[in-house]
């Protein structure tokens, strides 16, 4: 009884706060609900959201493209976790949130479907007896989450609704999912999930209520090997998948499930993510435990193209700007977000010079270097609006220009490109 | 004779000698001999009173007497007037008698000569006489001799002109003898005298004849020449003669220099091949061989650049049979040598020869000159090539004087070519030879010199790995993590021995590069081995570069110490890292500084400057201290409840001492009095509480929880890996708060049961105990291990904290 009592207390509290931050020069100010922002101002932190509980899972909504949406995962293992659904007014500056439950247990890993706006899939540690399992499931939100939260949020507090489960991407013989991905573009008919040390390639049928496992690949090796995360590549017709365990890096053809490269010791330490650049398809982006960001052409995996060493604690997220590949986004538990400018190693070395069609040849990219001087690469800028570890960034499926990230202390930064840079880019 | 009786007796008065006088005087006067021309007197004796005057006027004087003088005077005046008057005729008689004979005698002369002129007029008749018919005589024979004399001239010509004639025929004759004898020389200069003698009266059948049998033996001759020409067994005076006699032939010169040159490349052909065939032994068959071998050579020139030269000795050089200075010898004596004999006979036969002949106007100076050049170039330019392969296989840097030796020969000899050959660009690329070969040895020696400092390094991962294996036996148990306090105190002595040995062998090779600009070399003074030389060769590419090379090969150990991190001993980073500071402090401007002195650099051109180097240095040991820091205890992540925490705090102590060897202590925050025994716990941490509290107590959850987040804005932020200072605190802090970052999130991976919290309360609160003395400020352990203890409570599925007291008196158990 007293348990029901303090859930609700606390549900009240996650659902109320979604709190506005607004930075000025000179103080903080924190005021419940929806703030506006000042209009005439330059402000490129657009606003928090704390989360009552931790929370590590954080994806855009891909099939979105209007509405700049983010979810959010929470990660509590004594209480119900949720699936936030963090909505930005542009036009006004108003962040508004949607709750729904996600009753079975601390989300991991969330990932939303490119083809349908509702469907999202979740990795999660189920505890029972004091043992837990990782699982992975499909899910679908109710229909109609987006009414009644904004005019009285204290109702829905009372009645958050549940996400519609759709099946599990649970095999009897695969334990510990780590992450599931969706083809990217794809009809959301296809997912990939990672178990221990095996890619699962997942057939969803009848809207998504049946999963059959088409096909499999696992990692061969001494020791006990497993995946730690993983990326399904936009390019080549989505054919090839690029796997992280240890500190190795492994891409995969999925259409033979076999390993076509091997980054041996890639980093240091273990690697934490992974980017493809969305308009080079032999680069690829890395992080981990040593702190440092390597970009890598695939072609050639004795040397990294690039590598970052801004981060002074393990990197945990990278993500490409999906439309200007040379922002690159980098979280770290140093509880930094940095933004880079890696304009040498982008499908736009020298501005808008290059033709479109010239741009997936690295070749003639790196002849052309000599020519004309390329932009330098810089960090953009250094977030610090995190108190805690950040594990997650990710950029808006509708506005190029915005990205969110996600600190472990449960707030979510909701950010722009500086303007100056992206005037740069665009003029 | 009035005045003179007067005069006498006034004369008489006067003593013998003057008297005398005066009596000659008389007489000369008599004989109008005017004696000294004493006419000054004249004026006195105008004076009619004078008795010795000649206008003396008795009557006059008479009257003055009386009228003047009394009587007793005139008496007197009449007795002295006697007086004189006596003695003058007494005077007058002596001269005449005295004179007498001389007359008498006089006469007589007279008398005798005027017979003797008589009969001389007759002797000098009859002299005349007999003179006219002696030329009378002389005529008349010599026109009788006229027509005898006409002949013999004529037939005196006719015998030299027979004598020639008789040379022209015996021309052939001789000739052939001459050729026979090889006495090449005379034939020549006979037939030259008879050339132009036939050419003229070549139209006579005889003389064609003649000239015809001439033109052939000489044609023979000629041939002969050629062919001892051609033969070149002959020495080069032979083949100067030889030379010169045909261009007497009027053989055509340029054809001739072809031959002499074609020649003399033959002979400096040998030599340069003799040359190559010690070069040779190694390019083909042994290339695989020769390229181990080389390897091992250069180690072993890398090596005995510590220890002295016996090693060199003992491996035979696999390049060459002999080493560079005999080959520039040997080059020098035959090659060179014999070029500049080939080009002073070329100059005389050719040139200066030419210019006094009359070969000066066909040209041929300037022709045979531009052969000269063009065959010089070609030659040299093999030699040079020959040089430079050998020059190229000299690549140990064992004995760098024996090469500085050879090249100052070689280009000295090269001189001498220079003065021969005002115009010629052999010289200057003598010198860019010398230039090239003293550049390639500053790299050779920055090379050995990186090779040595790689070996040092090695040596050094040895001395640190060697007490590690032997204590390897105490230490398995404990997992790897990082067994440094097995060598601590070697340390600071590697470090010394290190830098001592790295300084040193740069100043060896800086007294070896030296050699290169010593006074007595002759290249020194050239304006490259003044200028160039010293500040872009030895200071930018061997000095700097090196520098460089140090900084750049340490940072490298931050690269690949990445992969799993134990490939660097930690120790090494550590180590590396004092090095550059210590670089960057001092030795970097004192190696600087002792290579300006030693080559009087001279800056040109821009040069890398101190503070460059300084600053790069610090980089390094900057990054490498943060390596050290990030890798050094990494392996901590065995903090996860894997390792026992006790372990931990003595690696940490370890870690501790080994970096208290190199770095100095550091400023550290007054510790409070009881450090160790702060509470603390899930509960007793206020912001723990106000985060984590609302998990436990329903009261207020959301005042508290805004409350954290508000007082975490303001909280100082933790970097969790800012750069460390050189000082142990720094270091030392550094690690620990990376370990604990690393704990921390390892926790926060991981799901809890209830014992797993007691756990890991157990082993915050004992590394709370002893961590904050290593810190520069505890507060910060204190943070961290609270929120180490709050996320686990967090992570934990049964959250049933420990009593503090418990937690205490389990840690104070040990």
């Amino acid at each position: 009884m007293l348990c029901c009592i303090v859930c609700s207390i606390i549900l009240s509290i996650v659902l109320c706060h979604s709190v506005l931050l607004i930075r000025t020069d000179e103080y903080i100010t924190s005021f419940p609900y929806n703030v506006l922002v000042n209009k005439q101002k330059c402000v490129d932190v657009i606003g928090h959201v704390l989360f009552f509980t931790q929370a590590r899972a954080l994806t855009a909504q891909t099939a979105e493209t209007d509405a700049i949406r983010f979810l959010v995962g929470t990660q509590s293992l004594k209480f119900d976790n949720q699936i936030h659904i963090i909505d930005f007014d542009d036009e006004n500056n108003i962040i508004s949130k949607n709750v729904l439950l996600h009753q079975v247990g601390e989300i991991w890993h969330i990932g939303a479907s490119p083809a349908d706006k509702a469907v999202l899939s979740t990795c999660y540690n189920k505890t029972s007896d004091s043992r837990v399992v990782s699982c992975a499931a499909v899910w679908r939100m109710p229909s109609d989450w987006e009414t009644g939260s904004h005019e009285s949020p204290d109702d829905s507090t009372h009645n958050p609704q549940t996400l519609e489960l759709l099946c599990h991407l649970d095999d009897s013989t695969h334990g510990n999912t780590t992450c599931v991905l969706w083809e990217p573009m794809g009809d959301g008919k296809r997912v990939i999930s990672l178990a221990d040390n095996h890619a699962l390639l997942w057939d969803l049928q009848e809207s998504s209520t049946q999963a059959t496992v088409s096909s499999t690949a696992s990692l061969e090796g001494k020791g006990q090997l497993k995946f730690t995360s993983g990326k399904w590549s936009p390019h080549h017709n989505c054919s090839q998948l690029t796997t992280a365990n240890d500190t190795a890096i492994r891409g995969w053809d999925l259409r033979t499930m076999s390993q076509m490269y091997c980054i041996e010791n890639a980093h240091g330490q273990l690697v934490r993510d992974l980017d493809f650049n969305p308009n080079r398809q032999y680069y690829l982006a890395s992080c981990g435990d040593d702190c440092k960001v390597k970009f890598w052409d695939v072609r050639n995996v004795q040397e990294p193209v690039k590598t970052l060493e801004e981060h002074s604690h393990w990197v945990w997220s990278v993500r490409y700007n999906h439309s200007h590949d040379q922002l690159v986004l980098t979280a770290s538990s140093d509880s930094r977000l940095i933004l880079s400018n890696m304009v040498s190693i982008s499908s736009e070395p020298f501005g808008h010079l290059v033709d479109d069609e010239e741009l997936s040849e690295g070749e003639d990219n790196h002849q052309d270097d000599k020519g004309k001087e390329p932009l330098k690469d810089s960090v953009v800028s250094t977030y610090e609006e995190h108190e805690d570890s950040v594990y997650a960034v990710e950029w808006s499926s509708a506005d190029p220009w915005l990205f969110a990230s996600l600190s472990y202390d449960g707030r979510l930064v909701i950010n722009r490109v500086p303007r100056a840079l992206k005037y740069g880019i665009l003029l | 004779m009035d005045g003179e009786a007067d005069g006498s007796v006034e004369v008489s008065e006067d003593s013998g000698p003057g008297r005398r006088r005066r009596v000659h005087g008389m007489l000369k006067l008599y004989y109008g001999l005017n004696e000294e021309g004493k006419s000054v007197e004249q004026p006195e004796s105008l004076d009619p009173c004078d008795i010795n005057g000649p206008h003396f006027d008795p009557e006059f004087y008479l009257n003055k007497l009386r009228r003047e003088c009394s009587l007793a005077e005139l008496m007197d005046q009449e007795t002295c007037m006697v007086k004189q008057i006596r003695s003058l005729d007494s005077d007058m008689q002596t001269l005449v008698y005295e004179n007498y004979n001389k007359f008498i005698s006089a006469t007589d002369t007279i008398r005798k000569m005027k017979n003797d002129f008589k009969k001389m007029e007759d002797e000098m008749d009859c002299l005349s006489a007999n003179m006219a018919a002696i030329t009378d005589f002389s005529a008349r024979i010599s026109g009788t001799l006229q027509d005898q004399h006409t002949q013999i001239t004529k037939l005196s010509g006719v015998h030299t002109l027979l004598r020639k004639l008789q040379f022209l025929f015996e021309l052939p004759a001789r000739l052939n003898k001459c050729l026979e004898l090889q006495a090449y020389s005379q034939a020549v200069s006979t037939h030259r005298r008879a050339r132009c003698v036939l050419l003229q009266y070549s139209h006579l059948p005889s003389f064609k004849g003649i000239q015809d049998d001439c033109h052939a033996i000489m044609d023979k001759l000629a041939q002969e020449l050629r062919q001892k020409f051609r033969d070149g067994g002959s020495s080069s005076k032979d083949l100067s003669e030889c030379v010169e006699l045909l261009l007497q032939l009027n053989e055509p010169a340029e054809e001739l220099c072809d031959k002499f040159l074609s020649h003399a490349r033959s002979r400096l052909e040998s030599d340069l091949q003799g040359l190559e065939a010690e070069i040779r032994p190694y390019p083909s068959a042994s290339a695989v061989k020769d390229a181990s071998a080389h390897r091992s050579s250069s180690s072993a020139a890398v090596g005995s650049l510590t220890d002295t030269s016996p090693k060199t000795s003992t491996l035979p050089s696999p390049t060459s049979n002999t080493d560079i200075l005999e080959f520039i010898d040997r080059g020098c004596n035959e090659f060179v040598s014999s070029l500049c004999l080939v080009i002073t006979s070329y100059q005389e036969l050719f040139i200066n020869h030419a210019q006094a002949g009359e070969l000066a106007s066909k040209n041929i100076p300037q022709m045979a000159n531009s052969k000269l050049h063009a065959f010089v170039n070609d030659l040299a330019a093999r030699y040079f090539s020959l040089v430079e392969r050998r020059i190229q296989e000299e690549k140990g840097v064992a004995d760098n004087s024996l090469l500085v030796r050879a090249l100052d020969r070689f280009h000295r000899r090269l001189q001498a070519v220079a003065k021969l050959l005002p115009g010629s660009a052999v010289p200057n690329k003598g010198t860019e030879i010398v230039m090239r070969a003293a550049t390639e040895r500053v790299k050779q020696y920055l090379s050995a010199l990186q090779s040595f400092y790689m070996d040092s390094l090695t040596d050094v991962r040895q001395a640190l790995a060697t007490p590690r294996l032997s204590v390897t036996g105490a230490s398995v148990g404990g997992s790897g993590a990082v067994s440094v306090r097995d060598a601590p105190n070697s340390l600071p002595e590697l470090l010394s021995s290190l830098s001592a040995s790295i300084l040193n062998q740069i100043k060896s090779v800086l007294a070896s590069v030296h050699l290169f600009t010593a006074k007595d070399i002759t290249f020194s003074n050239k304006p490259y081995f003044k200028g160039e030389f010293c500040s872009q060769g030895v200071r930018e590419s061997l000095v700097v570069s090196f520098i460089k090379f140090v900084c750049q090969s340490s940072r490298q150990f931050c690269e690949s110490a990445g992969d799993k991190g134990g490939s660097t001993p930690p120790a090494l980073l550590l180590l590396l890292s004092r090095l550059c500071l210590d670089y960057e402090t001092s030795t970097i401007s004192y190696i600087l500084t002792l290579t300006d002195e030693q080559f009087l650099v001279q800056h040109h051109s821009p040069v890398t400057p101190v503070t460059t180097l300084c600053a790069e240095a610090r980089e390094t040991a900057q990054k490498l201290l943060n390596h050290y820091v990030k890798v050094g205890f990494h392996l901590q992540c065995s903090y996860c409840g894997k390792t026992d925490i006790s372990r931990v705090v003595e690696d940490t102590t370890s870690i501790d001492v080994q970096v208290g060897l190199l770095y100095e202590e550091g400023v550290r925050k007054a510790h409070s009095s009881d450090s160790s025994k702060r509470t603390f716990s899930v509960y007793s941490s206020s912001r723990q509480q106000a985060r984590y509290a609302a998990s436990y107590t329903p009261s207020a959850p959301m005042d508290t929880n805004l409350l954290s987040n508000i007082h975490k804005l303001f909280s100082e932020r933790i970097d969790i890996f800012s750069s460390v200072e050189f000082n142990k605190v720094s270091v030392i802090t550094g690690i620990i708060k990376i370990s604990l970052k690393t704990f921390l999130e390892c926790v926060r991976l991981r799901t809890f049961g209830r014992y797993g919290l007691q756990q890991i309360q157990v082993d915050c609160h004992y590394l709370q105990m002893y961590l904050w003395r290593f810190v520069s400020d505890e507060n910060l352990v204190h943070f961290m291990l609270d929120e180490i203890v709050g996320s686990s409570a967090h992570r934990c599925l049964d959250p049933a904290p420990m009593e503090q007291s418990v937690i205490e008196v389990i840690c104070e158990r040990g």
